[in-house]
């Protein structure tokens, strides 16, 4: 098993750049997720390590050796791909010896090697079928037992659970992280939810548009974005934006709310234009806060989210400008219907402020 | 539930009327109604010709005359027939080079177009060419080509000075084979090399991409992924391709006449000469007729040996 150091790596596909200089440094026997919005670059930077795209400027090494001249067979990685790749012409166990035969291993470590895999992942009465008589989970099982067989330094894996249905996505996903945990290999997962994220990886990355926005484990991510896209990223459903300024030891937003300053962190000079942050989770009901108007109520059963809408017009939505209800999620049921009217306020000391120029966090 | 169960024997109970009105609107037989117009062509245009051929080959009929039947005296008369087997020789190498060499460069080909290359679709678009020329046309120039005093070949080769003397392509017996050899590869490759590039462009790239990562050369990956995948095209192609060539007659006719000394002679030709252009038409009918045995082993190798297999769908 290795680390994995990524040095200022850089991508452009002729003249369009995807990756502007991205470092990031993993641990060996680490679980690190790419995450990000579609075109982000981080299925590119997936498969710059594995060696599947050229490095237009940079540097990426595994273990102690620079890889970026190394043919991807030579890179002791495994990679676990979107569609699964399953060679749809040879058995779950042929697929599994694919790399061994080619690289004229011996019968019997063949055997036992595939058995270990198959054992470790269930397969082991599936081994004589074709790829076309597996389910969607079963398929993605064989592919990480392709995996697993070649016992690599670095496993990579591009959304492997994006074309599963919902259930079994987070079967699988349990399954992964234990898989990891049992293994210890190296990991680099790229996917665009999440909670996958938030769920599985040891360390985050959140990426945008070819640029690393901030690493970190999934609770800090969480509790201290370093700028507005991470904190609308990571989250579920995603944080509240109100734009305003600071006044008198509070905030006051364009639509005319008032409420509490963040308590941690420096406070913002007095008429600073900032955008707050305010996750639907950290509302609180209060008698005296904000008087607002239920507009939706969802209830889950475990929690109820309410979108209310505050007297001047909604908050104003950061990225089109256009009003939005501000979303509040609360543990206790809700009694209230639309059109009635509840107070409601923000938890000091788990709002977020950011800087209305750059994005930047500012407590 | 109770009420699905209650209600389901009501619903199958059986349609009164005719049997003519169940037939009209039976599912079972609708599928036979939808396959009745494509039955009638084939069984007018294919089944009847195909049954009158051999009827034809059973008797003595001749341009003018309507023979009476005369059993397999036809056939026992081409047995001891030289020129019938010189033909069925020649049919029988001519398929064989010209397919081995068709699928090779068609093949060839399809790998090529199927990589990033600049001008791809105009590339595309000039392999396609020969397979658009009506083959008339393209033996016409074919003959033009390989003549005698002005072929071009001769022409340049005379004025580099290579040669001191015109080559008789289409005169010399070994010479002419290959030379309409040649022209049916030319013809047929396109054919091939479009319907391989439509399977190339099936296999998904991923695949190549997780055997580059297991480990496989690129010649491993063409042995181990390409092949195998492409295996049920290229026994659907190439069963086509021999079909075509042995029963090749436009190409042969324009250029040869099946000369010299029949050494280009496919048994179409010689159907085509004895039956029409001699007028037994019943003599023709049994060389046409015989081929038959042939078309439905070609068929047969490419249905067992390669069509069927077992990690396809269906």
């Amino acid at each position: 098993m290795a680390g994995l150091e990524i040095r200022n790596v850089r991508k452009s596909f002729g003249a369009t750049p995807i990756l502007h200089g991205v470092s990031i440094d993993i641990q060996d026997g680490e679980f690190v997720i790419l995450v990000g919005p579609s075109g982000c670059g981080k299925s590119t930077l997936l498969r710059m390590i594995a060696g599947l795209e050229n490095i237009t400027a940079g540097e990426i090494r595994i273990g102690s050796r620079v890889v970026n001249a190394v043919p991807p067979k030579e890179r002791d990685i495994a990679m676990v791909f979107q569609n699964y790749a399953l060679y749809p012409h040879m058995t779950v166990k042929d697929n599994m010896a694919f790399s061994l035969k080619l690289r004229k291993a011996a019968k019997e470590e063949i055997e036992s090697r595939v058995g270990r895999a198959a054992g470790i992942l269930g397969l082991e009465k599936l081994l004589d079928r074709y790829p076309r008589q597996l389910s969607g989970g079963q398929r993605q099982r064989v592919a990480m037992g392709r995996a697993i067989v070649r016992d690599p330094q670095v496993f990579l894996f591009d959304e492997p659970l994006s074309n599963l249905d919902a259930k079994l996505r987070v079967a699988m996903r349990a399954e992964i992280k234990e898989l990891h945990q049992r293994l210890r290999t190296t990991t680099v997962y790229v996917t665009h939810d999440q909670i996958e994220a938030m769920t599985m990886a040891d360390k985050i990355v959140v990426m945008h548009d070819g640029v690393v926005e901030q690493v970190g484990a999934p609770l800090e991510l969480y509790d201290r974005p370093d700028n507005i896209f991470v904190a609308g990223f990571i989250g579920s459903p995603s944080m509240n934006f109100l734009k305003g300024k600071v006044a008198g030891g509070t905030f006051r937003t364009d639509s005319g709310l008032t409420l509490p300053l963040p308590t941690r962190g420096a406070r913002p000079a007095d008429g600073m234009p900032a955008v707050y942050g305010l996750r639907p989770e950290h509302v609180r009901l209060a008698e005296g806060g904000v008087p607002v108007e239920v507009a939706v109520v969802e209830p889950t059963g475990s929690e109820t989210m309410v979108l209310v809408r505050p007297p001047g017009g909604g908050a104003k939505d950061i990225a089109n400008e256009v009003a939005r209800d501000i979303a509040c999620v609360f543990r206790d049921r809700i009694g209230a219907g639309p059109g009635e009217r509840i107070s409601i306020t923000a938890d000091p000391a788990l709002v977020h402020l950011f800087d209305a120029e750059n994005g930047r966090r500012l407590n | 539930m109770a009420d699905i169960a209650l209600a389901r024997p009501a619903a199958a109970a059986p349609t009164t009327g005719s049997a003519w009105s169940r037939l009209r609107t039976s599912r079972g037989w609708l599928g036979f109604w939808f396959m009745l117009p494509a039955a009638a062509i084939l069984l007018l245009f294919l089944a009847y010709p195909l049954a009158k051929g051999v009827w034809l080959s059973l008797t003595d009929t001749r341009i003018g005359r309507g023979g009476s039947f005369v059993g397999i005296e036809n056939y026992e008369w081409l047995w001891d027939d030289n020129v019938f087997w010189l033909s069925v020789f020649n049919t029988l190498v001519y398929t064989g080079f010209a397919s081995v060499a068709k699928f090779g460069i068609g093949l060839y080909l399809a790998l090529l177009l199927n990589k990033r290359l600049p001008f791809k679709a105009l590339i595309r678009s000039i392999v396609l060419i020969p397979f658009v020329v009506p083959t008339v046309l393209s033996a016409l120039a074919f003959w033009w080509i390989f003549d005698s005093q002005f072929s071009i070949i001769s022409w340049s080769l005379r004025h580099l000075g290579l040669l001191d003397h015109n080559i008789d392509f289409l005169g010399d017996p070994t010479m002419a084979r290959i030379c309409v050899t040649f022209a049916n590869i030319w013809r047929g490759v396109p054919f091939i090399a479009i319907t391989l590039l439509a399977g190339l462009q099936t296999v998904s790239p991923s695949l190549y991409e997780a055997a580059t990562i297991d480990g496989a050369t690129p010649w491993q990956n063409f042995r181990h992924i390409t092949l195998p995948l492409l295996t049920p095209i290229i026994a659907v192609v190439m069963t086509f391709s021999v079909l075509f060539t042995f029963t090749d007659f436009q190409l042969i006719w324009a250029m040869t006449r099946g000369g010299p000394v029949n050494t280009t002679h496919l048994m179409a030709t010689l159907s085509y000469q004895r039956g029409i252009l001699s007028g037994n038409l019943g003599e023709g009918a049994a060389i046409a007729t015989a081929m038959v045995p042939f078309l439905i082993f070609a068929i047969g190798i490419s249905w067992f040996g390669l069509q069927n297999r077992k990690w396809q769908t269906g």
